[in-house]
C-alpha cells in the first residue's frame, strides 16, 4: 500500500538518490542566499536535516540569530523521530552518535515502513547513509551550479522538494485520521507564515494538528 | 553573529534534538500517549512543510508573504496522481521539478 514496497536496500537508494535531488536545490539556495561554498558544505554535513537547513539559509544572512532559532526549531522533529527508533536500533556510544546524526524524515519514514525489526534497522542505517551520500554529493554540485543558475526556481528545484516531502508523508495519511492531520497543519502553517517568519508557523501549526489528532482519536483507544 | 559561528551553534543545536531522543529511557516509549504524539507530529510536521513550501509566496512589490497557487501546485497536484499510480519516489520528484519548470518556462 506505500510506495516504500519492494527490497529495503532499493528503496534505500532511490530515496537517497531523490533527496539528492533535493540536495542541489540546497546547495543553490545557500550559495544564491549568500553563504560560501564551505559553509554550504558544513551545513549539509554537520546539521543534516533539510527543513533546518532550508529554513536556515532562507532566513540567512541577514539575521543569523533568527536562522539559527528557525532551524533548531524546524529540527524538534527529529527529535521525536530518534524517540520511536531508539528501541528499534538499541545502539551504544559512538554508533548511538552515527545514528542520531543520521536522524532524518527519510530514515525514520523507511525505517518505519518496515514490518519486522531486521528491515526496520536495515532500513534505518541504509537509508541514513544513503542519504547522507547523496545529500552531501548533491550539496556539492548544487553549490557550483548555484554560482552558475542565479535562480534554482528555473529548474523546479523547490517544487522537487515539496513533492518529495509529500511522497514522504503519503504513506501516513493514507487513513482519515491522518489526512485530516495533514490538511490542518498545511492550513494552518500556510496562514501563520503569512504573519511568522519561517521556522515558528509549522511548529504552532503541527501543534495545533496533533491537538487535533487527538481529539479525534479520543475514546477509539486503537 | 558571526557566519561561521552560527552554522556551529545552528548545526549542535539541531544535533541535540536527535541525541536527546536516542537517549530517552525505554520505559517512556511504551507510554501509548508519547507514541501517538510522536506519529502525529511526523504527519503534521511534514504536511506543514509541504504547505509552506507548496503555497506561500512573496508578494512581487511589497515583498510581504502571501499565499499563492503557483507552478508548485500543479507540481503537488502531479505528484498526488504519480503517489496514487505508486510511481517511484525518484519518478515523482523529477516530474515535479519539470512542471513546475516547464510552467514557468511557458508563463
Amino acid at each position: 500500500m506505500t510506495t516504500s514496497a519492494g527490497k529495503v536496500s532499493n528503496v534505500a537508494l532511490s530515496v537517497g538518490l531523490a533527496t539528492g535531488v533535493y540536495g542541489i536545490s540546497f546547495g543553490a539556495l545557500s550559495v544564491t542566499a549568500g553563504f560560501d561554498i564551505w559553509q554550504t558544505i558544513a551545513l549539509s554535513v554537520l546539521m543534516f536535516s533539510g527543513g533546518s537547513q532550508f529554513a536556515f539559509v532562507a532566513v540567512g544572512l541577514a539575521d543569523l540569530t533568527t536562522a539559527a532559532t528557525s532551524a533548531w526549531l524546524v529540527g524538534v522533529r527529529n527529535g521525536f523521530y530518534a524517540l520511536s527508533l531508539a528501541p528499534i536500533l538499541e545502539t551504544k556510544g559512538v554508533r548511538k552518535i552515527l545514528a542520531a546524526q543520521l536522524t532524518i524524515d527519510e530514515s525514520a519514514a523507511v525505517s518505519t515502513s518496515r514490518e519486522t525489526l531486521a528491515e526496520q534497522r536495515k532500513g534505518f542505517w541504509l537509508t541514513g547513509i544513503s542519504v547522507f551520500v547523496f545529500w552531501n554529493l548533491a550539496t556539492v554540485m548544487g553549490a557550483f551550479l548555484g554560482q552558475q543558475i542565479g535562480d534554482p526556481e528555473t529548474f523546479g528545484l523547490d517544487a522537487a522538494a515539496a513533492a518529495a516531502l509529500f511522497a514522504l508523508v503519503w504513506p501516513r495519511i493514507q487513513k482519515s485520521a491522518g489526512a485530516i492531520i495533514a490538511g490542518t497543519a498545511i492550513v494552518t502553517s500556510v496562514l501563520f507564515s503569512l504573519v511568522l517568519p519561517s521556522g515558528p508557523p509549522v511548529l504552532i501549526g503541527a501543534f495545533i494538528a496533533v491537538v487535533v489528532g487527538f481529539l479525534l482519536n479520543r475514546g477509539k483507544g486503537e | 553573529m558571526n557566519s561561521w559561528f552560527a552554522i556551529l551553534a545552528a548545526s549542535t543545536a539541531v544535533f541535540s534534538w536527535k541525541y536527546f531522543g536516542h537517549l530517552v529511557p525505554r520505559r517512556f516509549l511504551d507510554s501509548k500517549f508519547l507514541q501517538k504524539l510522536a506519529g502525529f507530529l511526523t504527519i503534521a510536521l511534514l504536511a506543514g512543510l509541504v504547505g509552506v513550501q507548496t503555497f506561500v509566496g512573496t508578494n512581487s512589490k511589497t515583498s510581504a508573504p502571501e499565499v499563492v497557487f503557483d507552478a508548485r501546485f500543479a507540481a503537488l497536484i502531479l505528484a498526488a496522481i504519480l503517489l496514487k499510480l505508486r510511481a517511484p519516489f525518484i519518478v515523482i520528484v523529477i516530474a515535479a521539478a519539470a512542471t513546475a519548470a516547464l510552467l514557468r518556462l511557458a508563463f
